[in-house]
């Protein structure tokens, strides 16, 4: 009897642990919520956040390391003259409401991109496409007007992801994709749930279903991973708790890098910024890891250009601007100013921003400029600073992947745009070697930290709480993205 | 009590027109632009400018003051610039968390406050009374959003027995919705239900000095039997009045506790709608908001007339 008992009770136990390791679904918290759900309709980060791999995808698409790799496209070939193109797609391949991706759906797709009336955000994306040609249901040939050599890796973009005409009406409320997973339900202001797509033409998910919330209040995010009512936190906002987490053994804290490259902007455009003996000043002023330990509680990575440092491409260049306050007054009186300025410093809302920016003007304080500090919206932000260019300096943090480019145009909010960097940029885009593209962007890099464009602070860490049994979760955010094909409980 | 009634309605009617003139004109001059917003750091002008025709906004302030009023009077709120739904079935969605959340704690309240206010009259000056005012004060002192953090760590935290925050629906159970709302209503009921019990306790205090209460005694009943048979039934008037102005701030204020719980109701569709400028949505759900408040107003002055005869020969 007792033998039994216990054989029952070791049978029942091996059955609970059994279910317990099968669990298949997850709550993932992230902190602001989409606006709409359509990823190319909008710049919006929490839309890619969401969707991006899990439901839709793209010709391409980025891996967690930031490599591209096959994504819709099985296979491709580029003509010699880099102008053409040839993608070979994926067999098989359906939109979550059983209609089949073909050429004409990537045609379709590329085509309303690039439309007169598009409001795709990332139009610069599809510029250079000249013609898209469907030879048949499994062969679209891309021609664009001269050879890019950022193609396969713009068609990775969440802005370039293939959508369906059949469903395009209603994207922004019901996306419909080719991803592993469906859109099931978004009760707005509270969560959004999705499901494992049986149809999918890839390895099926571990997970069957998934549920992401949306909660922007520091404390609030505490208290939901504590109260484990979500299984991860991707982004979460209180870096002061992360030591809290991380000597609890439930759980397990991830800090990798964004692609948000944290600059000091200048006004390259207005006295005295435009004096390159001014911008070195500014820069040499600044100390950078007392940034990142006093308003960044020690997460971010040093940066001395405008490139991220996980990319395989990227220079170290901090020896261009130590922290040198002396050397810094000194620069000033050469450029005529020994007792300093007076100059705005305009701070969007983020925390690297306020906090940053308190710090960045007392460094810059002790070299003699002052700052007159206003805090903005970002709404606020994007018309004065981004759209009038009405600032002196501000802090922001440059998250697209890749966009070094914006240097290339002189009438970007920070108006650089030397023509010696555009030649720079437009051989790069020409350039398809890869050692020569390496050399290039070596090229840029230098360029813009020797000319002291902007102060380059620091790589912008991104940190995610979650439950010690996940795995799989990315690390590194080399496009805003809470991929969640690859995540299992063990 | 027609003619009142009329006269009533018509300064209802003129506060909604002068309250959706000030709504609109505020949120045209704030600064941002939504277009910009949506479109952020890769703003084009060709972009921006089929964006703008997209959303109606390339018409003038007037026309567009105009097609919004005339659409709220048929039913139609508008898109939303973001959401790209339309504002109706966002507000009504968020409603259905703001009205019980509203409902649920002010029902606390008034189940806190009226014991509390009662039993603090009926011991005036006595240890009871000091100890009830002593805890009134602190209720009204203490901030609701850092209640409510401590209600977070001891009851979801610790204990287990509520979720941290957000709601799961009306679909999902009664219950368990009731069990997401518990928190947030508590934290919203606590000050409520402080200044509720000092306005019960003094206009309970006033009743004690009229002359029907000494008339009442003077029959025969003891201080606590008046207090109950007569006092308490008077001193509703000016709580009612209270609670009218609570359930209207209940309804808009909780933006702080929303935020806290993360619950999706009205207060943070306006917070999310402001930063997004999505201001189609802000005036729309503003101006639902200063409705409600005016037809509780209005509803309120017509009782008093019913209670008070006095008013309707004045008006």
């Amino acid at each position: 009897m007792t033998i039994r008992a216990t054989l029952l009770g070791a049978t029942m136990l091996s059955l609970a642990a059994g279910f317990a390791a099968a669990q298949t679904d997850i709550t993932v918290a992230i902190q602001l919520e989409p606006p709409n759900l359509d990823p190319t309709g909008g710049t919006a980060q929490a839309i890619d956040s969401v969707l991006y791999s899990n439901v839709f995808e793209g010709l391409t698409r980025f891996m967690a390391d930031g490599s591209v790799v096959p994504g819709l496209a099985e296979s491709w070939e580029i003509s010699d003259d880099g102008t053409v193109y040839t993608f070979t797609l994926r067999d098989g391949v359906t939109f979550h409401d059983g209609t089949t991706m073909d050429g004409e759906d990537v045609k379709f797709s590329l085509d309303r991109a690039r439309a007169e009336d598009s409001t795709n955000a990332q139009k610069g994306l599809f510029a250079g496409i000249t013609d898209v040609t469907v030879t048949d249901p499994l062969t679209v040939q891309v021609t664009l007007d001269g050879p890019n050599g950022m193609f396969l890796f713009n068609m990775a973009w969440g802005d370039a992801v293939i959508v369906a005409p059949e469903s395009i009406a209603d994207i922004a409320s019901n996306p419909v994709g080719t991803g592993a997973f469906q859109f099931d339900n978004w009760v707005q202001g509270d969560r959004l749930e999705m499901s494992r797509y049986d149809g999918y033409w890839g390895d099926a998910p571990a997970l069957e279903t998934a549920t992401f919330r949306f909660i922007s209040d520091p404390t609030a995010a505490f208290a939901a991973v504590m109260a484990e009512d979500v299984d991860a936190f991707v982004g979460f906002p209180a870096p002061e708790n992360l030591p809290q987490f991380e000597a609890d053994p439930r759980f397990q804290v991830l800090t990798g890098n964004t692609e948000g490259e944290t600059i000091l902007a200048m006004n390259n455009g207005m006295a005295p910024f435009d004096n390159p003996l001014v911008r070195q000043a500014v820069t040499l002023a600044i100390d950078r890891q007392a940034i990142i330990d006093g308003a960044m509680f020690g997460l971010g990575t040093p940066i001395g250009t405008h490139f991220a440092p996980h990319n395989p491409d990227y220079l170290d260049l901090l020896d261009n601007s130590p922290y040198d306050p002396d050397r810094a007054r000194e620069l000033l009186a050469e450029a005529g100013m020994p007792d300093g300025f007076t100059t705005t410093l305009k701070l969007p809302p983020p925390s690297y921003a306020r906090r940053g920016g308190e710090i960045i003007a007392s460094q810059l304080r002790e070299i003699g400029i002052e700052t007159e500090i206003s805090n903005v919206e970002w709404a606020q932000w994007l018309e004065e600073v981004f759209g009038n260019k009405d600032y002196g300096l501000t802090i922001v943090s440059h998250t697209e992947p890749m966009d070094i480019g914006i240097y290339a145009n002189p009438d970007y909010y920070f108006q650089y745009g030397d023509p010696a960097f555009v030649a720079i940029m437009d051989e790069l885009n020409a350039t398809t070697d890869p050692a020569a593209r390496t050399a290039l962007l070596h090229d840029a890099q230098m360029m813009i930290s020797e000319e002291y464009v902007n102060a380059y602070l620091f790589e912008l860490a991104i940190a995610t709480v979650a439950q010690a049994g996940l795995q799989g979760l990315w690390l590194n955010q080399p496009t805003a993205a809470v991929d969640l094909t690859g995540v299992s409980w063990n | 009590m027609l003619r009142y009634a009329l006269k009533r309605l018509l300064s209802l009617t003129i506060s909604l027109i002068i309250a959706s003139i000030v709504i609109f004109a505020v949120i045209e001059v704030i600064p941002g632009d939504v277009v910009r917003q949506i479109l952020g750091e890769a703003y084009r002008e060709d972009t921006a400018a089929a964006l703008r025709t997209e959303l109606g906004l390339d018409g003038g302030p007037v026309s567009r003051y105009f097609s919004w009023v005339t659409g709220m009077l048929t039913g139609d709120f508008g898109t939303s610039y973001t959401y790209r739904t339309p504002v109706a079935d966002l507000i009504s969605d968020r409603i259905g968390v703001s009205l019980p959340l509203a409902i649920y704690a002010l029902v606390l309240s008034t189940l806190i406050a009226f014991p509390a206010g009662i039993y603090a009259a009926s011991r005036r000056g006595g240890a009871g009374d000091v100890t009830v005012m002593g805890l009134t004060q602190l209720g009204v002192a203490i901030p609701n959003f850092w209640f409510a953090m401590i209600m977070v760590l001891v009851f979801a935290i610790n204990l287990r027995w509520f979720p941290s925050g957000g709601f799961p629906g009306w679909d999902k159970g009664f219950w368990v919705s009731m069990k997401a709302l518990t928190l947030p209503a508590i934290a919203l009921a606590l000050p409520q239900a402080a200044i509720l019990a000092r306005v019960m306790r003094s206009s309970l205090l006033d009743m004690l000095g009229e002359d029907f209460m000494r008339t009442a005694r003077a029959k025969g009943l003891t201080r606590r039997q008046a207090l109950w048979r007569h006092g308490v039934r008077n001193a509703l008037i000016p709580v009612l009045t209270i609670i009218g102005l609570q359930f209207a701030f209940l309804l808009a204020g909780g933006i702080i506790i929303e935020q806290v719980f993360y619950l999706p109701g009205l207060g943070r569709l306006i917070f999310q709608a402001i930063s997004a400028r999505d201001l189609i949505v802000v005036e729309s759900v503003v101006m639902l908001l200063v409705f409600l408040v005016i037809l509780v107003n209005f509803t309120v002055d017509l009782a008093y007339a019913a209670v008070d005869p006095r008013l309707r020969s004045r008006a």
